[in-house]
């Protein structure tokens, strides 16, 4: 028994390892975002919230944050209003072509952004849509709607069809037993696509590189400004971001169901 | 018709009815200007944008370099995963919350934040140059971004995750009583772990090696960011054709070759898994 203590606590020992190497860029933007150097600097020489102040009080940061924001809800909401019928459609009925067609959903996921990007691009000059805040939104939900599916296809085959017929039974239109039967059944699925669906279109940059045109979004501007200078500015906005994941992801995990890939 | 049958159709059309909206979407937002893309590459009937793609040494090294870079990730992110996915599978329920917190903060966190923090970390002035300088373990910087080894760090950093977690679900499904069988019958712990554990989670390795391996092709951004210029993956090269040289039909027989790059992979893993012998 005792060296299989040892196995373990070895084990143990690599796993803190690779945890702090996850971790520990996630950990080091904290104190660079609150330091008073000018540039820089660490370890830093004192403290201050000028880096926050400057974010706060530049249009040139905020106007890209509210043009995230607002793709970022406009994707959620329209990859829900497509992706759950089409969850609904797979799961309700068998038709020619239905699991080839399932598997063609996921197909945004293995096309490479880049190409996905570019073709959209070329498309979308012609059309001029290039710096239309809704163009971005509609290829990020595309690129959204494999996870939305997947999650909510796999909440319809765990929920109980004969709840819903109990309620058709009971006078319910097929409406009112969908709107008051299942989907409550399902909300944990729902709330976990709807925070990958936005989650995945705030930090989305290569996309809207090519469809932003002169608008940014704000991981566009976080690029530019990443290649030209490394700005503490961008420590601020990066803990910001942090903690706003980690508030999204307790909330997801206390209504939805394992953030993603773990549930199951 | 029987009422059986009417049922059935019924159910089948308002089923297409459902899946309409998302079909269009992935039509026209999707597989049209793809298949678009793809058609510019072979403009007018001529070869020649591959002709140059594959037949230029300078081209076809990027091509091998983002092989080798994907390899590498792919292997670093295996070593590293699998142990911590097995530690996190087998533990008990508090500990097993805390490591799927741990990965999933980084998982969910912008990879743009990432490589900034690497950049920060690994820069000629950033944290560990820094540090090694003033505890007077080294005099002059070194040279830790702007390469090939950062453009490494960086990827293996953004997609342990996706090894780590099929890889933990499959640990997790295994039943702990065989492990428990094969030891009352003889076989040492490490046995165990080779002969039962192993085969039983191969299907999350290879699922995890899939993913890291396929996303690892299409790289963009940590390459950009943390290779300084100095590593150009193939992603890099059809921006720089589209963006800078406005070259579309090269930019689109080098997203055709990436795509098909990619679909192979993703179909010769799965291949090389189903026929390895168990």
């Amino acid at each position: 028994m005792r060296r299989l203590r040892v196995s373990r606590l070895l084990l143990a020992g690599f796993a803190a390892v690779v945890y702090a190497f996850l971790l520990l860029p996630l950990l080091i933007v904290f104190p660079i975002s609150f330091s008073s150097a000018q540039y820089l600097q660490f370890p830093p020489p004192g403290w201050s919230l000028q880096w926050y102040e400057r974010y706060v009080d530049s249009p040139n940061w905020l106007e890209p944050t509210w043009l995230s924001l607002k793709v970022a809800v406009a994707t959620m909401v329209l990859s829900l209003l497509v992706g759950v019928p089409l969850a609904f459609g797979l799961t309700r009925a068998r038709f020619w072509g239905r699991d080839a067609f399932e598997k063609l959903t996921a197909a945004p996921i293995i096309v490479p952004t880049i190409v996905t990007s570019i073709a959209l691009y070329g498309l979308f000059a012609q059309l001029r849509l290039i710096g239309a805040w809704y163009g971005i939104a509609l290829a990020h939900t595309v690129l959204a709607l494999p996870f939305v599916i997947v999650l909510v296809v796999a909440g319809l085959r765990d929920f109980d069809l004969n709840q819903e017929l109990a309620a058709r039974g009971l006078g319910a239109s097929r409406w009112q037993a969908v709107w008051h039967v299942t989907l409550p059944q399902i909300r944990p699925s729902l709330v976990s696509a709807a925070f990958l669906a936005f989650i995945s279109s705030f930090d989305e940059l290569v996309v809207a590189m090519f469809l932003g045109g002169a608008n940014m979004t704000l991981p566009k501007k976080m690029f530019d400004n990443i290649r030209m200078e490394i700005d503490p500015t961008i420590a601020a906005i990066s803990s910001l971001q942090i903690v706003l994941v980690c508030a999204l992801l307790a909330l997801a995990t206390r209504f939805g169901r394992g953030a993603g890939m773990t549930d199951r | 018709m029987t009422r059986a049958r009417q049922v059935h159709r019924r159910a089948v059309g308002s089923a297409l009815a459902l899946s309409v909206p998302a079909m269009i979407l992935l039509l026209l937002i999707f597989a049209v200007p793809l298949l678009r893309l793809l058609a510019l590459s072979i403009e007018g009937g001529s070869l020649a944008a591959y002709e140059k793609a594959l037949g230029s040494e300078l081209y076809v090294q990027v091509f091998l370099g983002t092989f080798k870079i994907a390899t590498l990730v792919t292997l670093l992110t295996l070593a590293m995963g699998y142990p911590v996915a097995y530690l996190m599978a087998t533990s008990g329920r508090a500990w097993q919350f805390l490591g799927i917190a741990f990965v999933l903060l980084p998982f969910w966190t912008s990879i743009l934040v990432r490589t900034y923090a690497w950049m920060v970390l690994l820069g000629r002035n950033g944290v560990i140059n820094r540090t090694l300088v003033s505890w007077g373990v080294i005099d002059t910087p070194l040279p830790l971004l702007n390469n090939e080894a950062a453009v490494l760090i960086g990827m293996v950093h953004v997609l342990l995750p996706y090894m780590i977690l099929p890889i933990f679900s499959a640990v997790r499904k295994v039943d702990p009583t065989l492990v428990l069988a094969a030891e009352g019958l003889g076989a040492s712990r490490l046995q165990a772990f080779l002969r039962v554990t192993l085969p039983l989670t191969m299907n999350g390795v290879v699922a995890g090696i899939t993913l890291v391996f396929t996303l690892s092709l299409g790289f963009f951004i940590t390459p950009a960011l943390l290779g300084g210029g100095r590593v150009v993956m193939i992603a890099n090269l059809i921006e720089e054709q589209v963006r800078e040289l406005l070259n579309w039909a090269f930019a689109g027989a080098l997203s055709t070759i990436l795509l098909v790059l990619t679909l192979a992979a993703f179909w010769g893993i799965s291949r090389l898994a189903r026929t390895r012998p168990a």
